[in-house]
């Protein structure tokens, strides 16, 4: 198999049952199965908690895995960890810098403790770092000294600083403002043009639904979902909503339409479409003699279909 | 999987050409350098550790100054305090004898405090900020790093002593007469003699001071606060060197990492007492060892949660 020996493996990311338990007994990580195709833009979801901060120390080899396995561009992790890791750039849990140094020193020292560049190209690497996320002009300017915006975009800029296959990126909107969120999802589309795979966290569909091509859903340690973003589309089942006085003869209607999940409100009445149309519905809904108030279809938003996997919030499962 | 059959120099092979290709094998020690070089540029450059030398370096001033105004006639019989009190006396009549006054003073107290300092913060100082994660996402390596930090450590230890050292010698000539050196066993020696002594002593003073920097910086992997580190590494300097004190507890002396400490003073003796100092090296470097492996241990073994 030449063409995989050059190309790598088929999946950038790869894990198979991975599960993570503190010391305290917390199941943080429960037999996640990621499997993050090559190219990919990978937005993986899930609430704050969820496990996905885990999962990703996992996969950068911080922290060892309680059972279960995870490959990185085809490297078992943690073992290769030094072998792959200077392939990945990676945000973790927020930048992290020394404050007493500049934004160049940071760069710099992080730049000297990989052993695969040369110290030759340093110079240039680091000023074209900055130069794409833009802080050329603060290279000079004590790491304490600069902005959260700034701090995550030079957290950006050393994920950057080495030509990479895969850039992971936990959280990188994290305390921006909107234009810098912009900016990082600008910035998303021109990694993943190179061809670069991107997998990219966060706690906000929103976020990630306008770059990403595949999703990964975390809630309560577990994957949820996993797969295209249109297959995720393609879950929200359409409902029609019908508001009538007459909420017992609509839903016989549409029990012998062969409509799934009828649910009765206080004037309306709600099931799932199907294959069925919803002018026929109407049809038949007339034709019974049925007095029809409204009827519309709704398709659950994104936003909707998320919530629905990951819960509402506020109720700490574990 | 054929994926997992892909050897290191496929991986070489499928990187792009602006990484430096078989970067394992005769680059590393180039990027090993660098990478030790950058840890000793950052420790030596941060204003915390300057200031921290600078203090060190005034020790031995203040210390030449007062024993200058305090014995203002040559060879008074009554030096101040005991045990090491024998060198006071020598002081009046050689200025090279404050270089041995000021590092076993110094020694109680003052290095182990520069030494923890750096040591207690080598790891958890890097825990703390959060840049150990993004460090072993670079990938440093973890042993490389460790190697590295304690490296680091070692000539951090060196360059605290010699430079007590150095000012000392400096101001003892400035303040004191310099000449031919008197023993502590009543022999006397050229003054290039002497200084060959003043850097053995020196030397001895590094090794005791890099085998508790071991310490500190196995104390440091356990935890993400650097003052906790420096904190524990002190107190248990000071311990070690009240139970060194306590006849009740001579059974473990010879096993506590302080006590060997003094025994630099064999130097000042002819003949040498080379026992002791082996010794005392022995000691040193079964601390280091130790320690370095219980470093070794725990950080290549937990996780990076901070």
């Amino acid at each position: 198999m030449i063409e995989t020996a050059h190309n790598g493996p088929e999946l950038a990311i790869a894990s198979s049952g991975l599960t993570k338990r503190f010391r305290g007994g917390q199941l943080a990580v429960d037999q996640v199965d990621l499997a993050v195709p090559r190219g990919s833009v990978y937005g993986f979801l899930g609430p704050n908690g969820s496990g996905k901060t885990t999962t990703i120390r996992m996969l950068l080899g911080l922290a060892y895995p309680t059972s279960g396995s995870a490959q990185v561009l085809g490297v078992p992790m943690p073992q290769g960890a030094v072998q792959v890791l200077s392939r990945v750039g990676s945000l973790v849990e927020g930048p992290a810098f020394y404050p007493y140094l500049s934004g160049w020193d940071n760069l710099a020292r992080y730049d000297a403790a990989d052993r695969s560049v040369s110290a030759r190209t340093a110079r240039a690497r680091i000023d074209a770092a900055l130069d794409r996320v833009g802080l050329a002009a603060a290279a000079k300017k004590k790491f304490r000294n600069y902005s959260l915006g700034m701090k995550q975009r030079l957290a950006i800029a050393a994920a950057l600083m080495v030509e990479r296959d895969l850039i992971v990126l936990d959280e990188p909107t994290n305390g921006l403002d909107p234009q810098g969120t912009r900016e990082v999802r600008t910035l998303i589309r021109q990694i993943a043009a190179e061809g670069i795979t991107v997998f990219v966290s966060s706690h906000l569909l929103a976020e990630v639904e306008q770059v990403s091509t595949h999703v990964g859903v975390m809630r309560a340690g577990k994957l949820v979902f996993q797969g295209e973003l249109g297959a995720l589309r393609r879950t929200a089942a359409p409902r029609i909503a019908v508001r009538t006085p007459d909420l017992t003869a609509a839903a016989e209607v549409m029990k012998k339409l062969g409509l799934a999940d009828p649910v009765a409100g206080d004037d309306t009445i709600t099931a799932e479409l199907g294959d069925v149309q919803p002018e026929s519905v109407t049809a038949e809904l007339v034709h019974a003699g049925i007095a029809v108030r409204a009827l519309t279809v709704e398709s659950p938003s994104l936003e909707d279909l998320f919530v629905g996997l990951t819960g509402e919030g506020f109720d700490v499962e574990r | 999987m054929s994926n997992v059959e892909l050897t290191s120099a496929d991986l070489t092979s499928a990187r792009p050409a602006t990484s430096v290709a078989g970067a394992e094998s005769p680059g590393s020690v180039r990027a090993n350098l660098r990478f030790f070089s950058n840890e000793l540029r950052i420790t030596f450059f941060r204003r915390r550790n300057q200031l921290l030398l600078l203090v060190a370096a005034l020790f031995p001033l203040l210390i030449g100054i007062g024993l200058k105004a305090a014995a203002p006639h040559g060879g008074g019989g009554n030096g101040p305090g005991s045990g090491s009190a024998a060198f006071f006396n020598q002081l009046a009549g050689n200025g090279v004898f404050l270089t041995f006054i000021a590092l076993s003073l110094l020694l109680i107290l003052v290095l182990p405090v520069v030494v923890a300092v750096v040591a207690g913060d080598s790891i958890a100082g890097e825990a703390g900020y959060g840049t150990l994660r993004y460090l072993l996402a670079v990938p440093a390596g973890r042993t490389r790093l460790l190697i590295v930090k304690y490296a680091t450590i070692v000539v951090w230890c060196t360059a605290a002593v010699f430079i007590v050292a150095a000012v000392a010698l400096v101001v003892g000539a400035a303040l004191f007469p310099v000449g031919p050196v008197t023993l502590l066993s009543g022999d006397t020696v050229s003054l290039g003699a002497g200084l060959v002594r003043v850097l053995l002593v020196t030397l001895y003073i590094c090794a005791a001071m890099a085998a508790i920097g071991a310490i500190g910086l196995a104390i440091s992997t356990f935890t993400e606060h650097s003052i906790g580190a420096i904190a524990a590494l002190m107190i248990l300097i000071v311990t070690s060197e009240v139970v060194d004190t306590i006849p009740q507890f001579a059974v473990v002396a010879p096993y506590l990492p302080t006590h060997w400490w003094n025994s630099f003073d064999a130097l000042l003796r002819t003949p040498v007492d080379t026992t002791t100092l082996w010794h005392g090296l022995l000691s040193f470097a079964v601390y280091a060892v130790l320690f370095f492996l219980i470093a070794w241990a725990r950080f290549t073994s937990s996780d990076v949660t901070s």
